[in-house]
């Protein structure tokens, strides 16, 4: 492709409460197997995109562990490949990166240095499956200088976390508001970007040189009556993680069939770092329904409508329901757990309660793991 | 100069006939076990496990998907610079040209490829065992009792003692005796066909008998080295060990892993086994669905009722279907109101709806009664069974059959299918 990649996976909300403690959102665990930078890294490598550069910030631990390798999604190349930048200190800068188009500026030599004539940029908390390659073409027949991804979501749902965008009929962007009090239309921005590597080149320059860091606020609403920006509308899946409840609605959403089809059985595949787990074992007074459970569980009790990730423990006459079980957790036996999603790695101690009741509730124990 | 300490040379050029329509199209060292792994898996990840990286695979019979499987590597980290992974099938040379005739004769035909790598020891391996063991620790005693030759041995019931190799040995572990699958066996200390030899020793006898016919190590290697006064020692392993040589042990040693805490234990943190997982994501189970006593692996999709049973990856379960005491492959689909009782389902497999596996009496297959027994229903890879179709015990199905192949709907035990054409 004609492409390089660039994927924010720098970023942090507050709404995702305790689970952005240990993590960034590009690495929170997704659907059982995934890791939310998954999907884009995934979407990159099978659009053909050989250069893909992560840019973190926020408590990069857990996704540089997770892109520890780049062989998983076929990045391990001596041409291109990934690469994962952090802010640095250097002679003449010492900030953090102050925003997304200051965290791309503090990288232009890796823009500077590569010769593919566009670049896809694209944040690390979506979960999609897209090609790219139908993103550029459009961007190539309008004539864009920028084009920008967006959906049409369903009346109803908590858009105003989202840049919020109006086109007219030919597609440019009219209007262009970003997490606006009132959304004044339901099409929102899904943070997937089109340009032609020189343009953005000179307009980060521009804007760091009038102290501006933001790519959407002093780029793109900034620049829409100037430039051509244009929509492209996705019809597809689409679903942004950045909220406990969307991330809670996205992982539920995966126990629908149409959903786990369009994601695990239809080409291209989503790839991920591939951990060495047994199958999963269904122990005497295991009782499962209506659930995914990963690679490496062992159930004893009952899964009910939920998510267990990677290398749960359920124990004897356990009860899980609507509930989200992130990976290595372990469960004591006589425990209940309703509504919840029980962060990574804790140990919930035998004859416990948990239950989410307006809402859903997120358990963190740290409690000590006495188990053999 | 390139110089490791030890390399493995890996046996995995079978058939394992005795597999019946499981091997017959893949060597018997790809074959699934334990719902994600294949057989080699396991001598595999014990090389790396036990600092070995430099692991030549012979390969012989229907390569095909153990080429695949082994690729470059990635799972087991073999992938290396120097050494690592390195598939060897016969090839053709100036002199004489031939396909490996026995075990030893394949170790010699790749002599070059060992004297690369300058080694001091070098480790013999078959790709059809299931076990965990530290080779290290072998290493550390073959180097203590300065032996030429350590065999790894196993305690065996007395009375299937004359299916192995065995060995008398005195108290130090010195091999006094060899036998060759002998009809009285004089101890019941098998070997598991596991060796070390010192780089140097293995060189000399392999030169020695290279004109030797269907050169193997029990029959002709050992013997010799013996005969010539090598420091031939026994080194007693007391894990877990199975050969999965037959269908009935290779049934037994899958249903082993469903226990509650299985003796051998694929859970355990350290001595991990690795895999290609080329399915990734976790399996669903459905609301009408019941699992009891089974392991399950990534992709699948359960709308019945499992019971003890090992299914694959990427497997598809059917409403209304039950499948007990059975190994059911990747990326096989049963359809619904399937009955399926003490079978193994191989990969790609497509059984249709109200299908009936393991029915009526215990009758010995006409066509292969050894093969064919212990009551199981064994159906190859990519075969199709049709919709409404009854099967009975000691059967084996191999390819795609339509219902004309059933007089009135029904395979009665001890009946055998093969037919051509693959599952699409």
């Amino acid at each position: 492709m004609r492409a390089i990649g660039i994927i924010l996976a720098g970023g942090n909300s507050y709404r995702m409460k305790e689970l952005s403690n240990k993590r960034a959102i590009a690495a929170m665990p997704v659907a059982g197997s995934y890791r939310s930078i998954d999907f884009t890294l995934s979407n990159m490598t099978n659009s053909h995109i050989q250069r893909v550069a992560v840019l973190t910030q926020y408590n990069s631990r857990s996704l540089n562990e997770h892109l520890s390798s780049s062989k998983w999604w076929d990045f391990g190349r001596k041409q291109g490949g990934l690469f994962v930048f952090p802010p640095t200190v250097t002679m003449d800068n010492n900030f953090w990166y102050r925003g997304t188009a200051d965290a791309i500026y503090q990288n232009l030599t890796f823009l500077k240095n590569s010769h593919e004539p566009y670049v896809v940029i694209a944040s690390g908390d979506g979960i999609y499956k897209m090609d790219y390659n139908k993103v550029l073409e459009y961007h190539i027949a309008k004539k864009a200088d920028v084009t920008v991804v967006c959906k049409e979501m369903a009346p109803g749902q908590d858009i105003e976390r989202f840049g919020i965008l109006r086109m007219d009929e030919d597609g440019r962007i009219e209007d262009f508001d970003e997490k606006p009090m009132v959304a004044t239309s339901n099409t929102v921005s899904c943070g997937i970007y089109v340009i032609r590597r020189r343009q953005l080149i000179e307009l980060l320059e521009k804007c760091a040189k009038e102290d501006r860091y933001d790519f959407v606020k002093d780029i793109l609403v900034r620049y829409k009556g100037m430039k051509r920006i244009y929509g492209y509308k996705m019809e597809e899946y689409w679903s942004n993680i950045s909220t406990v409840e969307s991330y809670y609605e996205t992982n539920m959403s995966f126990l629908q069939p149409e959903i786990r089809d369009y994601f695990f059985r239809q080409y291209p595949d989503v790839y991920s770092k591939v951990d060495d787990l047994p199958p999963a074992k269904y122990n005497p007074g295991a009782v499962v329904k209506n659930s995914l459970v990963s690679s490496g569980c062992i159930v004893n009790g009952t899964v009910e409508n939920s998510v267990l990730f990677k290398k749960v423990f359920v124990g004897n006459n356990v009860t899980i329901k609507n509930s989200i079980i992130l990976n290595d957790v372990y469960i004591g036996d006589n425990t209940t757990i309703e509504n919840c999603i029980v962060e990574s790695r804790d140990t919930i101690r035998a004859n416990t309660y948990h239950k989410g009741e307006n809402g859903i509730k997120v358990v963190v124990e740290k409690n000590e793991r006495y188990v053999l | 100069m390139i110089k490791k300490e030890m390399i493995a040379m890996l046996l995995a050029g079978g058939q394992g006939s005795r597999l019946g329509v499981l091997t017959k199209k893949v060597a018997k060292p790809a074959v699934a076990f334990g719902g994600k792994y294949r057989i080699i898996d396991f001598p595999l990840s014990n090389c790396i496990n036990s600092g070995i990286d430099t692991v030549g695979v012979l390969t012989q019979y229907q390569p095909l998907r153990l080429n695949t499987h082994i690729g470059i590597g990635i799972p087991w980290d073999l992938d290396r610079n120097i050494g690592g992974v390195t598939v060897l099938p016969p090839y053709e040379k100036s002199t004489s040209s031939e396909w490996y005739t026995g075990t030893a004769n394949a170790i010699y035909q790749n002599l070059e490829y060992m004297e690369t790598y300058n080694p001091e020891y070098v480790l013999i391996l078959s790709g059809d065992h299931i076990y965990k063991m530290d080779y290290e620790v072998m290493l550390d005693f073959h180097k203590k009792n300065n032996a030429d030759v350590t065999i790894a041995t196993m305690p065996v019931p007395m009375e299937e003692a004359s299916r192995f190799g065995i060995v008398v040995a005195d108290e130090e572990g010195r091999i006094e005796k060899f036998e060759e699958k002998p009809e009285h066996p004089s101890s019941n200390l098998a070997s598991m066909g596991i060796y070390i030899f010192s780089w140097k020793i293995l060189k000399e006898a392999l030169i020695a008998l290279s004109d030797e016919k269907g050169c193997d190590f029990g029959m002709h290697i050992i013997p010799h080295c013996h005969e010539n006064g090598n420091r031939l020692f026994a080194y007693e392993f007391n894990g877990y060990w199975k050969d999965v040589g037959t269908l009935g042990s290779y049934w037994e040693a899958n249903m082993e892993l469903i226990d509650i805490i299985p003796e051998f234990n694929l859970y355990e943190e350290f001595w991990k086994i690795y895999t290609k997982s080329d399915t990734l994501p976790p399996q669903y189970i459905s609301g009408e669905a019941r699992i009891e006593k089974s392991i399950i692996s990534e992709g699948t999709e359960i709308y019945g009722e499992v019971v003890n049973s090992v299914i694959g990856a990427g497997v598809r379960i059917g409403k209304g279907t039950v499948v007990r005491d059975s190994i059911i492959m990747r990326d096989t689909r049963i359809g619904e109101n399937v009955v399926i009782d003490k079978s193994i389902v191989a990969e790609n497999v497509e059984i249709g709806n109200n299908v009936v596996l393991g029915i009526g009496d215990d009758v010995p297959n006409k066509l292969k009664p050894k093969i064919y027994s212990f009551g199981l229903v064994t159906i190859g890879d990519r075969s199709v069974i049709p919709d409404n179709v009854k099967i009975g015990k000691n059967t084996a199905i191999s390819g795609v059959t339509e219902p004309s192949d059933y007089p009135n709907g029904i395979l009665e035990s001890g009946e055998t299918i093969m037919k051509a054409g693959d599952r699409r």
